[in-house]
């Protein structure tokens, strides 16, 4: 009951406190934090906007990437697979999750950016560089490189948690489809998919709330420069990595309050996201509750 | 062509590209291993286990202390987190079907939410500010608050899924609830709660971000639990952006440990929370 | 006119032995009973029929059908074909949930390629008309599926499986999760769609069989014990197993 209590006890320590030690760089800064570019903390002038910015774009980036991919494992491995090897090859994947992200990074910087600055980079500049996104020089570090590691990242939650919705599905619904001369891509379409959209959104959003708060593997390999550029290929920052890079250095009370608000923003961006996708998976759940009541 | 052919294509279009994308996923994870490998466990020597960091150049040198540093993180760590959490766990098993118990899970469902660099700020404003300097204590701090969710969960689930028979059999001997709890439920349900922990021990065993500001890392071999300590995850970060290769083979090296320790801790876990599912579900 | 000949049909889960050499032929256009306990193989026959069973697995089939002459488990036929042109409705209802009534009658045609609206509403109008529901639902197509009751549910798959143009509609049981006035809406319909359909109903319900089928054919433990028009089967027949079923001594 005490131990119990004192995790609450703990949750709220710890809101109040991240929020009163924000308080000075909010307010001296109010609104102006989340909506100005200038990152000065010699003059003492922050505001939070590019890291706003390459957050939200690194994470639409990972979504981007992984969402497609992870229903197609998830459809696979729930619909499609020889069972033997369902169970071995869902293990492989969430292995994925097991990887420290710290090593993600340093992969990132010695093998995938190196990649993606000989191979990939030239191969879209040269196919697609008529849109803003794919030019620029090529840096291997950067926005790309940082969304293509969150994806990496979050396909295992978003695989492993649209693969549970889809083996929730009852068979009556796949028979339905079946036996209306539907084909098997058909019938998971129609019945499958369908059935468990709610829930695979859940999955989507929990993975967003994972690519939006993760730290290292993206500090390495971001490039940590706090600009808005529209192209793809250029370094930006976010708001995990500038706390990351900056809070034992920050002299000054400004300085450090204005990395403690990033926190809050933080904060508070992940609890609304995490508690959009609990409350979709929480739909779905009863809704199969209620199914096997009737 | 026509429509009856065109269908067959899609679906066997389709049905190929769901076993490409579960292919192509193993990519990025064949890769790592290659690099943890071919980099890391070449340059695995026994000085590497025992001796402390050389500065750049100077051949040899280890990484004993940040080897010993995460061992002592993740035992000062389990030291508060595993009993919050399990008693916690209990707690919302037997007596946590009230708006209280609603409450508290929806904390811990919160706190698993946050991001790990956020906990990291909020041991430094707690411990790290008060105290005048960064400390494995709050580097257990934060750790303990990322282990507590997964601990206190873990543990709930195992202890519902003990059959009621034997709560009613315990109760039925006269015995009071909570003794029965601790003795015969907490008994069964031991071997998964433990591995509950482990899965949880190895999570946190590579968490850099809450580090940074808390453990700070160190050079030398810890002097107490209220001075700055070495961990491996801190050390693979520094190494990895340096510009030094001799830096970069350690880092390898101690990926290649780190990596190992936490894949064992989680295939072991899994077998257990296996076998033990199915020894429940047959009783 | 015989619509489906079954010829020494095997069917197995993994190693249980769940049909054993059924034979029978099927008249078109009447509606043919399918009755026996619980167990007796009645649902594992009738999806053999649109190769339905197969889909389950460790699920196996042998023997032959013939459709309209032809070997619908011959490798040069395709099930996807044959299950459009033998339709089922199932023991639960269980039309498309996220789909609207509308959509889920137009499902199985837009599968097939129709496109334009009109044809699409067309042929909508037409089978709900056809499943006796146009008139409850015709100011509702855009709600869901499962915003309706039981018994107009069911009509809804009935509905559905109509729309694609079958020539052989399979029942399993379709009544049993029903009240008796929705049961009696689903016989009715039965009994107008043997007109155009050749039906073959699984009923666990004697009476049932008696009043909507015009052949009747009696499983037990994986085999036909007896099969037959169901006047005869019902007043006079020849197993004693048959005699000892339809007055009720067991089952």
């Amino acid at each position: 009951m005490l131990t119990a209590l004192s995790v609450t006890a703990l949750t709220l320590l710890l809101i109040y406190s991240m929020v009163t030690n924000a308080l000075p760089a909010i307010q001296k800064f109010g609104w102006h934090f989340l909506f100005t570019s200038t990152w000065d903390p010699v003059k003492e002038i922050f505001g939070a906007l590019p890291f706003i910015y390459g957050t939200l774009v690194s994470s639409a980036l990972a979504l981007l990437i992984a969402v497609p991919i992870s229903l197609g494992i998830a459809i696979y491995l729930a619909e499609l697979a020889p069972q033997f090897i369902r169970q071995p090859l869902s293990f492989l994947i969430e292995l994925l999750a097991a990887i420290p992200s710290v090593v993600y990074g340093f992969w990132g910087i010695f093998g995938l950016a190196p990649f993606l600055r000989t191979a990939v980079q030239p191969f879209l500049s040269k196919y697609l560089g008529f849109l803003p996104l794919f030019q620029g020089q090529f840096f291997g570090v950067g926005m790309l490189t940082a969304g293509i590691i969150l994806s990496i990242m979050i396909i295992p939650t978003i695989s492993s948690i649209s693969r549970e919705v889809f083996l929730a599905v009852p068979s009556n619904q796949r028979e339905a489809a079946t036996a209306l001369g539907a084909t098997r891509w058909e019938t998971i379409r129609l019945a499958v998919l369908g059935y468990s959209k709610t829930g695979v959104w859940g999955a989507v959003i929990l993975g967003l709330g994972r690519a939006i708060g993760e730290t290292m593997a993206v500090t390495m390999v971001i490039g940590n420069r706090p600009q808005i550029s529209v192209s793809l290929f250029a370094p930006g920052y976010t708001m995990a990595s500038v706390i990351a890079n900056e809070f034992t250095e920050a002299t000054g009370k400004l300085y450090l309050s204005s990395l403690v608000e990033i926190g809050v923003i933080l904060f508070f961006l992940t609890l609304i996201i995490n508690g959009i996708a609990r409350f979709l998976i929480w739909k779905v759940s009863n809704k199969a509750k209620g199914r096997i009541r009737e | 062509m026509n429509i009856y052919k065109r269908r067959k294509i899609i679906n066997a279009f389709m049905c190929s590209a769901t076993f490409i994308c579960a292919t192509i996923t193993l990519l990025p994870l064949i890769s790592i291993f290659i690099y943890v490998l071919s980099k890391g466990a070449s340059s695995l020597n026994i000085s590497f286990f025992t001796h402390l960091p050389r500065p750049v150049g100077e051949p040899g040198g280890g990484m004993g202390n940040a080897i010993l540093g995460t061992l002592t993180l993740i035992g000062l760590t389990c030291l508060w987190a595993i009993p919050v959490g399990v008693l916690s766990g209990v707690y919302l098993a037997e007596f946590g079907n009230n708006k209280f118990g609603a409450v508290v899970r929806f904390s811990a469902d919160l706190l698993n939410g946050v991001p790990s660099i956020v906990i990291g700020i909020f041991a430094y404003i707690l411990f790290v500010v008060p105290m005048k300097t960064f400390s494995a204590l709050s580097g257990a701090f934060a750790l303990g608050l990322i282990m507590i969710p997964t601990v206190m969960r873990t543990t709930e689930e195992i202890l519902l899924l003990v059959p009621r028979t034997i709560r009613e059999a315990a109760l039925a001997l006269g015995i009071s609830q909570f003794r029965m709890t601790i003795s015969i439920v907490l008994k069964t349900a031991l071997p998964g709660i433990v591995t509950g922990i482990l899965l949880a021990i190895a999570r946190i065993a590579g968490e850099t971000a809450p580090l940074l500001f808390t453990a700070l890392g160190n050079e030398f071999w810890q002097r107490g639990i209220m001075q700055p300590i070495a961990a491996m995850p801190l050390q693979i970060f520094a190494y990895a952006i340096s510009p030094f290769d001799d830096w970069h083979r350690q880092a390898w090296a101690a990926s290649f440990v780190l990596i190992t320790i936490i894949f064992l801790m989680n295939f072991i876990s899994r077998l257990v929370i296996y076998l033990q599912r199915k020894s429940l579900k047959a009783k | 006119m015989e619509k489906v000949k079954v010829e020494g049909l095997n069917a197995y889960f993994s190693n249980i032995h769940a049909l054993k050499g059924i034979n029978i032929s099927i008249k078109e256009k009447k509606v043919t009973a399918i009755i026996g306990p619980s167990g007796c193989g009645k649902s594992t026959f009738i999806r053999c029929i649109n190769r339905l069973h197969e889909v389950v697995p460790h699920a196996k089939v042998s023997g032959r059908i013939l459709f309209d002459g032809k070997d619908i488990y011959s490798s040069a036929i395709d099930p996807i074909e044959i299950r459009r042109r033998i339709g089922m409705v199932f023991q639960r209802p269980n039309p498309f949930p996220v789909l609207s009534i509308y959509d889920n009658v137009a499902a199985g045609l837009k599968l097939n390629g129709m496109k334009r609206k009109d044809d699409l509403d067309e042929i909508v109008e037409k089978t709900l008309k056809m499943a006796a529901l146009w008139d409850e639902v015709k100011n509702k197509l855009n709600a869901s599926g499962v915003s309706l009751s039981g018994g107009q549910q069911q009509r809804l798959c009935i509905a559905r499986t109509l729309a694609v143009k079958p020539e052989v509609i399979l029942f399993d049981e379709p009544c049993s999760a029903l009240d008796p006035i929705s049961t009696a809406k689903i016989e009715e319909l039965i009994f107008q769609l043997k007109e155009n359909y050749t039906i073959i109903i699984v009923t666990h319900n004697m009476q049932q069989a008696a009043r909507v089928s015009d052949y009747t054919s009696f499983f037990l433990l994986g085999e036909l014990v007896e099969f037959g028009k169901t006047q005869d089967i019902f007043t006079a027949p020849k197993d004693k197993r048959t005699e000892a079923y339809i007055t009720g001594r067991f089952g």
